[in-house]
């Protein structure tokens, strides 16, 4: 083919553009930007580790001995911040955008420029986030859900505004875009119900964002507004309510939680299957399950506010609606359990990290199901103890999930398999010190300590020292992965084949590894034994 | 509450959970204390009991549950030459352990509304008093007493002097030698504690002056929002006298983990001398609620009641 019809043939059957400015900066090809993706996703992840890494240090002994509390609470606040919206939620769109193409036979994304652009949108808001911490008001110190009046007290509200409006803007256009692909390219043959659960997850984790993103956005633009123009939305003294934000905002949050956790829900429905060499258990419930879970998650949301002083029938509408979603849930981890009974299991690093994952994720299910019941949660609240069940639950749970998907498709992405020994070792660090760090954050929670406390009485100086060595040893395993994923881009020589895994199925592992730049340019024929669910009929 | 069948029958949940975690009625937090405290008032086992029973189902869903992934993990290795199944599906199976899980729901949940529709009910209370959040201290004000308006009794109450030189950074000063009686009262102690009666339904009328606060005391057994421009209602009615320490549950600012709430309950006749001595020396008149700046002159004359341990 001709170098000069490239600009009119897109790239056609070439690779990846030479010139490193226009492969990654200009770059409208999925592989690309869910690279980019995950590359700043891991970025973010060692950026807020390091956050984490000072709050325990602070945290370590009683008495303060290395930062102000006005910067402990600006590290707690940027920790949430750049977890939830630079972490996780990058890393599963990377992971998406890499995979969905692949796992559905369609070329690209829908929308290949505006995926360009709403990866691009990312590096500017954190860069705008965490620049606040070298300007002199300092950073946020209000805590990620940004309640007023405290939040207007600080002086980056703009700041923290904006760099959540670009990352709202980012995530709607990604969620249009999935939905897009989702929808509109699969493959002839690629019924809805027989798309992998992994890509099922993700249709219904973008409505959740293009339903709830706007709402965030309506609220901190209302923050704005109240801090700089006048307005009382939240200001009593002017007529208004702080307590609505904790609405509006909650209406975002608790489904924006499941949008942390629907996609490592998809990711571990992928990874159990191939491992055990067995199909997965009730396919269709899995995928009901999660369409329950997403439906769930807008009438729950006022069981974070169980203390702002709720009527007692909308105390107990939440938390009856709150217990429900214990069922899909308790579902999913039943069908996973089922999946590997009767199968034929090995345990390469992405499985440990699945089995972690049902395990640990049920863990911070089963303190989810206590802080539901609205009376205990008047003690819960606000303590340690729900600290660690939200730490279960999205680093256990999300993370973990993305940390297993990294290892399951790094072969496929980079055409070379990782050290297992290496990642075995990561594995086995993160999942015991992840333990040593959280667990006894409940001890500490019910026995009366408050989260968001940069110092405390010394009768909880035991389990903070042990957890703060669990942060601190699992923080450095984290390396371990950095040092393993470095290895298998750029070092490893062992080549992987195009079915990596044995027991592996559905279209990615059709296209030779690495993936070549453009994949499945002509929809391939689909045979249902090919795919993970070609045959189901429950 | 008249949930008693049920109630017996997940007490023997309970009293697993409860042998696990060890008996001792604690008020405040104890190194190593591993679960949430009994509580001393005539509401306070709701919570406790509810903890217990949740966790006590928790424990036991996850013995069965994890239960079979270990052994299914053990005996469908490759490694031991196990060969996969094709099924996929087993419908008896999936309706079973949709509908135990919501038959244990509607038991929790049956349990938890009674507690709700207890701690919901404020009255029938034989004393207000108001307890007001500033960034960073509590005011209390003594609105009524049996049925009597009280006139001029309140005060602010913030950390004692001695956590709050100790926990400066850098301070130099051990944590571990502040301590009362005894008891390590570090960042969980006050100037000046609010004092009440034992066995009499108190109604606290809580709200904050500048930002959202919370008034949490865990041996009461609860916490409340204190929220500006809203007045939120809560009670209590302790049973045993002693000093009962809390914290501050909501982020409220730089110096959100130093300010502690201490409750001293008191027998009624103690208190109601106390009251007297307290509306006899009213002769600083309590400010403004909405005015923080005047804190420093509310520091009321009398000397404050050492909080006993």
């Amino acid at each position: 083919m001709a170098h000069a019809a490239t600009h009119d043939h897109h790239d056609d059957h070439h690779g990846a553009p030479k010139n490193f400015f226009v492969r990654w900066c200009m770059s409208t090809n999925h592989k690309d930007i869910g690279t980019l993706y995950l590359v700043f996703s891991l970025l973010m992840f060692f950026i807020g580790g390091s956050f984490a890494m000072v709050i325990r240090a602070e945290l370590f002994k009683p008495g303060l001995q290395l930062v102000q509390p006005y910067f402990f609470n600006e590290m707690t606040t940027m920790h949430a911040l750049v977890m939830i919206f630079g972490a996780v939620m990058p890393a599963f769109v990377g992971l998406g955008n890499w995979m969905i193409p692949l796992m559905i036979g369609a070329p690209d994304m829908a929308l290949p420029r505006m995926n360009n652009l709403s990866f691009w949108i990312l590096p500017f808001a954190f860069a705008l986030l965490l620049s606040t911490l070298f300007l002199p008001g300092g950073g946020p110190a209000g805590g990620w859900t940004m309640y007023p009046p405290l939040s207007l007290q600080g002086d980056s509200v703009a700041y923290v505004v904006f760099a959540v409006h670009l990352m709202g803007i980012s995530s709607i256009m990604g969620a249009i875009n999935i939905i897009a692909t989702i929808l509109n390219m699969r493959a002839p043959g690629m019924d809805l119900l027989k798309m992998p659960v992994f890509v099922w997850s993700w249709l219904i984790t973008a409505f959740l964002l293009i339903a709830v993103m706007p709402v965030l956005a309506g609220a901190v633009t209302m923050l704005l507004t109240d801090a700089y123009f006048g307005t009382s939305f939240f200001n009593a003294a002017g007529g208004g309510d702080p307590v609505l934000f904790q609405h509006i905002f909650w209406f975002f949050g608790h489904p924006e939680v499941y949008i942390m956790i629907l996609p490592a829900f998809g990711l571990v429905s992928e990874i159990i299957p191939t491992f055990a060499r067995k199909p997965i258990f009730g396919y269709k419930a899995m995928v009901y399950a999660i369409a329950s879970i997403a439906f769930l998650s807008f009438i729950v949301w006022a069981h974070h506010m169980f203390a702002v002083g709720l009527p007692l029938g909308g105390e107990i509408f939440f938390m009856y609606a709150t217990m429900l979603i214990a069922v899909p849930t308790g579902v999913k981890v039943f069908n996973w359990v089922s999946t590997m009974w009767g199968g034929s299991m090995t345990f390469e690093t992405p499985m440990l990290f699945a089995v972690a994952f049902v395990i640990l994720f049920t863990i911070g299910g089963f303190s989810g199901l206590m802080l539901a019941l609205a009376p205990a949660d008047f003690q819960y609240h606000d303590s340690y103890f729900v600290v660690a069940h939200f730490h279960y639950v999205l680093v256990t749970g999300a993370i973990f999930a993305i940390i297993g998907g990294t290892y399951y498709w790094l072969p496929k992405w980079t055409g070379h398999m990782y050290s297992e020994f290496w990642g075995k070792v990561h594995f086995w660090n993160s999942v015991i010190w992840v333990n040593v760090l959280f667990f006894p954050q409940h001890f500490l929670g019910l026995a009366g300590m408050p989260r968001r406390i940069p110092d405390y009485n010394v009768a909880f100086a035991n389990f903070n020292m042990i957890s703060s060595i669990g942060g601190f040893l699992f923080g450095a395993a984290q390396l371990i992965f950095l040092g393993v994923i470095v290895h298998a881009v750029w070092f490893s020589k062992k080549k992987a084949a195009d079915r990596v895994w044995e027991g592996a199925k559905g279209l990615e592992w059709t296209v030779p590894s690495p993936a070549p730049y453009h994949t499945f340019e002509l929809p391939p024929v689909i045979h249902d034994d090919e795919l993970a669910h070609g045959h189901v009929e429950d | 509450m008249t949930s008693g069948g049920i109630k017996r029958a997940v007490t023997a949940l309970a009293t697993i959970a409860f042998a696990l975690f060890g008996g001792v009625v604690q008020a405040n937090p104890e190194p190593g204390q591993l679960n949430m405290p009994r509580g001393v008032t005539t509401y306070s086992h709701v919570p406790y009991f509810l903890n217990n029973v949740a966790l006590g189902v928790c424990v036991v869903i996850g013995i069965l549950v994890f239960g079979a992934m270990f052994i299914a993990m053990f005996r469908f290795r490759k490694s031991r030459g196990a060969v996969a199944e094709k099924w996929s599906h087993n419908t008896t199976l999936e309706i079973v352990w949709t509908t135990i899980p919501v038959i244990i729901l509607i038991v929790l949940a049956y349990l938890a509304t009674g507690g709700l529709k207890t701690f919901a009910d404020t009255t029938g209370s034989q004393m207000t008093v108001k307890v007001t959040g500033y960034q960073w201290k509590w005011r209390y004000d003594y609105v009524d007493y049996q049925g009597k308006a009280i006139d001029k009794v309140g005060f602010m109450s913030k950390l004692d002097r001695e956590s709050d030189e100790t926990r400066q950074l850098k301070s130099g000063l051990d944590p571990s030698a502040v301590k009362v009686d005894g008891y390590n009262t570090y960042l969980i102690n006050v100037d000046e504690p609010l004092v009440v009666p034992i066995n009499t339904k108190i109604r606290f009328v809580i709200t904050a002056g500048d930002v959202i606060h919370s008034w949490w005391v865990p041996a009461l057994g609860w916490k409340m929002d204190a929220i500006p421009g809203i007045v939120n209602a809560a009670w209590t009615n302790i049973n045993e006298p002693g000093v009962y320490r809390g914290q501050c549950a909501e982020l409220c600012g730089q110096d959100h983990g130093f300010m502690p709430i201490v409750v001293k309950a008191v027998p009624k006749a103690e208190f109601e001398q106390w009251l007297a001595s307290k509306q006899q020396q009213s002769a600083p008149p309590a400010p403004a609620a909405a005015s923080t700046a005047a804190a420093p002159a509310t520091a009321q004359v009398a000397p404050a009641p050492a909080p006993k341990g």
